[in-house]
């Protein structure tokens, strides 16, 4: 499965680990919720990078203490009609203030690339090696957009206003 | 109108594009039919029984003549030359071809018009009262909002994909004619102690196979406020609504299962949250928004013009004015409504030829504006009165005049099993032989104001629980049956039918109706009591003795 990273397809330097196997102290490692939750100060401390991957039906709150600790949160697609996570990924990103990777997992596909990314997702395991390769063009298609997430593109309302300000400003 | 203005064009030009794009993968067999469903459904197209089935959105009901006029073209170049007007402020297509609908699309895009989440699990067109701007006693025109919100819910990053479909209505009259405690969300305009614009939000209405009226969940939000208040009560919903069962997925079922208090409660943290963001409208905004609206330059002219005393002595006209013509809050103008109910016809149909003649006539004697209303009838919103006679003529020649608005045979009909693939019984052509039987006006109009509504399925895509006379086809050991409710009603104080009694074949259900009408007009206290008032004081019991005496 592809990763596509800043826009392009990237070799994964995360490996993930299994529930029953042991956790090394190094090496950029993606943690299940459940595993990081037995010990999430230890955990969040580790030498190597720590990544963890979040159920789209849990809460954030148990997350949110460690987040500036985390050098990736995954977050699930358990099929491409459960929307869940796009609330997750905008309370992360805009809410909790989370700088790290945001990596969308499971069933995703080209068409939810643009929604991902306006939701704040930088990373995507994509499904089809096809659509990884179209990310980039994908994500262009539109260049007008109504609603203000943090993804800090300009909304068509306040495009208007600023063109509104302009006039006068000329006049 | 609202003018669209170069970036809503560059939005839906990029839709079409994407659509179309779309179409190709599935073609060339690069999306499976399960990727592209969803893809397909988020722009209004269904794969029916015979054909696919394309919805287009009519946003708040508002139309101009250029607008209908291409609705007529891709009726005839892309269909079978006929549109069905529904009950949210769509039209639809039933004989579309797959690999031409992207080009329908790109026709459509030229003149405004979009097909945007006219299905699928997403927010659906929102929808308003199509006399919005010129009914008498309205707070202000609800539409600046309802594009507001058009603009807000459209291809929004968050709400794609939520657990099931998502309905906002809205109004700002006291009669509510848009149904608004019927849908998820329900906003009615109105001010407060200071003067200022905001809305009482009502949440979880809806129909289907667990129906309820919506409840208040907050009786004053501000208008500054109202899309964060919205989109908490959308986060809300797409983290905790249900995703185990398409039946209980609605937003109604959550509302229902945490109880109303509990679920104001979580909306309330959420909305606390993120109020004063982005989000927030400042009046700058809103008045960029409403400075799109242009209005009529309406003359000044008398309420009883010389065209109208005249035409008075004709019997044919006045019951027509006295039915379809509505006050407007200009003086010397009048709202028309234009009956898709013929006598025998299915409902809500339109040809491209009446289209085309409709959206003529709209220039001619109505600004060039066209409304479409839930009841899946049209109105020209702004004829002068000393024009009612010429417009009467013409309606009446194109099979438009038809004296039956909010009568027995004013049906509203869902297409059931003559097109829908989910159908268990017809629909139309129970409205049909209903509109035959019904057909004498002054019978029709002596039982007065009386909504039927019928739906093919416990979908419920007729809204047959908020029928004066609800009608429900079910199937029984492969026969049609209909469950018969009485009592619903969808306005302003909306209320569920009650069922009177067992389901009854297909072919005793205009039997049935016209046994309930007779009971009504033996029992009602005055002339004009109301077949709903009639059954809200007497209760189900008398029907059901009527109806099932002698069956």
């Amino acid at each position: 499965m592809p990763l596509v990273k800043n826009g392009k397809i990237t070799d994964d330097v995360f490996a993930v680990v299994a529930d029953d196997a042991e956790i090394p102290e190094d090496g950029a490692l993606i943690i299940s919720a459940a595993r990081f939750l037995e010990n999430p100060e230890v955990l969040s401390r580790r030498v190597g990078r720590t990544g963890v991957i979040w159920p789209n039906n849990r809460d954030l709150d148990d997350l949110v203490p460690y987040l500036d600790r985390l050098a990736l949160v995954a977050l699930v697609f358990p099929t491409f009609r459960d929307g869940r996570a796009y609330s997750q990924a905008r309370l992360l990103r805009e809410r909790y203030g989370y700088h790290g990777e945001m990596r969308a997992t499971g069933q995703v596909l080209r068409d939810q690339f643009l929604f991902m990314t306006r939701a704040g997702f930088d990373a995507f395991e994509v499904k089809k090696p096809a659509d990884a390769e179209a990310f980039a063009g994908t994500v262009q298609r539109y260049s007008v957009f109504y609603q203000p997430t943090g993804d800090g593109r300009l909304t068509a309302l306040h495009r208007r206003m600023l063109s509104r300000h302009s006039e006068r400003a000329n006049q | 109108m609202y003018a669209y203005d170069q970036l809503d064009r560059a939005l839906i030009n990029e839709r079409v594009d994407e659509f179309r794009d779309q179409v190709k993968r599935r073609l060339s067999g690069e999306l499976t039919e399960d990727e592209f469903k969803m893809l397909r459904l988020q722009n209004g197209v269904y794969l029916q029984l015979h054909a696919y089935m394309f919805r287009v959105a009519i946003p708040y009901g508002t139309l101009s003549s250029r607008q209908l006029r291409r609705l007529a073209h891709v009726a005839r170049r892309y269909d079978r030359g006929y549109g069905h007007f529904t009950t949210r402020q769509n039209i639809q297509f039933n004989w579309i071809k797959l690999a031409e609908l992207p080009d329908a699309l790109a026709d459509l895009a030229e003149v405004g018009i979009h097909a945007m989440q006219t299905s699928g699990n997403n927010t659906r067109n929102v929808t308003s009262d199509q006399w919005a701007g010129v009914a008498p006693g309205e707070v202000e025109d609800p539409r600046i909002w309802s594009e507001l919100l058009r603009q807000y819910t459209t291809l929004h990053p968050e709400f794609s994909f939520l657990p099931r479909k998502f309905k906002f209505a809205i109004t700002a009259s006291a009669h509510d004619r848009a149904a608004i405690k019927i849908h998820d969300i329900g906003l009615r305009l109105h001010k407060n102690a200071e003067g200022e614009t905001g809305f009482e939000v009502l949440v979880g209405g809806g129909l289907g196979r667990t129906p309820f009226i919506a409840k208040t969940i907050k009786s004053f939000v501000h208008g500054h406020d109202l899309l964060s208040y919205v989109e908490a009560i959308l986060r809300v919903y797409n983290q905790y609504g249900r995703r185990d069962n398409i039946y209980k997925a609605r937003m109604k079922i959550l509302v229902h299962e945490l109880g109303i208090e509990k679920f104001a409660q979580e909306v309330e943290e959420e909305w606390q949250q993120m109020r004063g963001n982005s989000l927030t409208l400042d009046d700058g905004i809103i008045e960029e928004i409403r400075s799109r609206f242009t209005y009529p330059a309406y003359e000044k002219l008398p309420h009883m013009p010389d065209e109208l005393k005249k035409a008075a002595h004709d019997a044919h006209f006045e019951r027509w004015r006295k039915n379809s013509v509505a006050l407007h809050k200009v003086q010397g103008y009048a709202i028309v409504t234009l009956s898709l109910k013929p006598v025998g016809g299915p409902p809500g149909d339109a040809t491209a030829d009446q289209m085309d003649a409709i959206a003529d006539l709209a220039d001619k004697y109505s600004f060039g504006e066209i409304r479409v209303g839930h009841e899946q009838n049209l109105a020209l919103p702004h004829v002068a009165r000393r024009d009612l006679p010429a417009l009467w003529k013409a309606l009446d020649k194109l099979g438009l005049a038809t004296p039956n608005v909010n009568l027995v045979s004013d049906i509203i009909a869902c297409p059931g099993l003559d097109y829908c693939s989910l159908a268990n019984a017809r629909s139309i052509p129970i409205a049909q032989e209903l509109t035959r039987r019904f057909a004498n006006h002054d019978i029709a109009s002596l039982i007065g104001r009386l909504h039927i509504n019928i739906s093919g399925c416990i979908n419920a895509c007729g809204h047959h629980h908020v029928g004066h006379i609800g009608i429900l086809g079910v199937e029984k050991n492969g026969e049609e049956f209909y469950q018969i409710t009485i009592g619903g009603r969808a306005d302003e104080n909306a209320e569920l039918g009650n069922l009177i009694g067992p389901a009854v074949p297909y072919a005793e259900v205009a039997d049935v109706v016209e046994d309930i009408v007779e009971a009504y007009l033996a029992l009602r206290v005055r002339p004009d009591e109301l077949f709903v008032e009639t059954v809200k004081r007497l209760g189900v019991e008398p029907f059901r003795e009527r109806v099932y005496a002698t069956r």
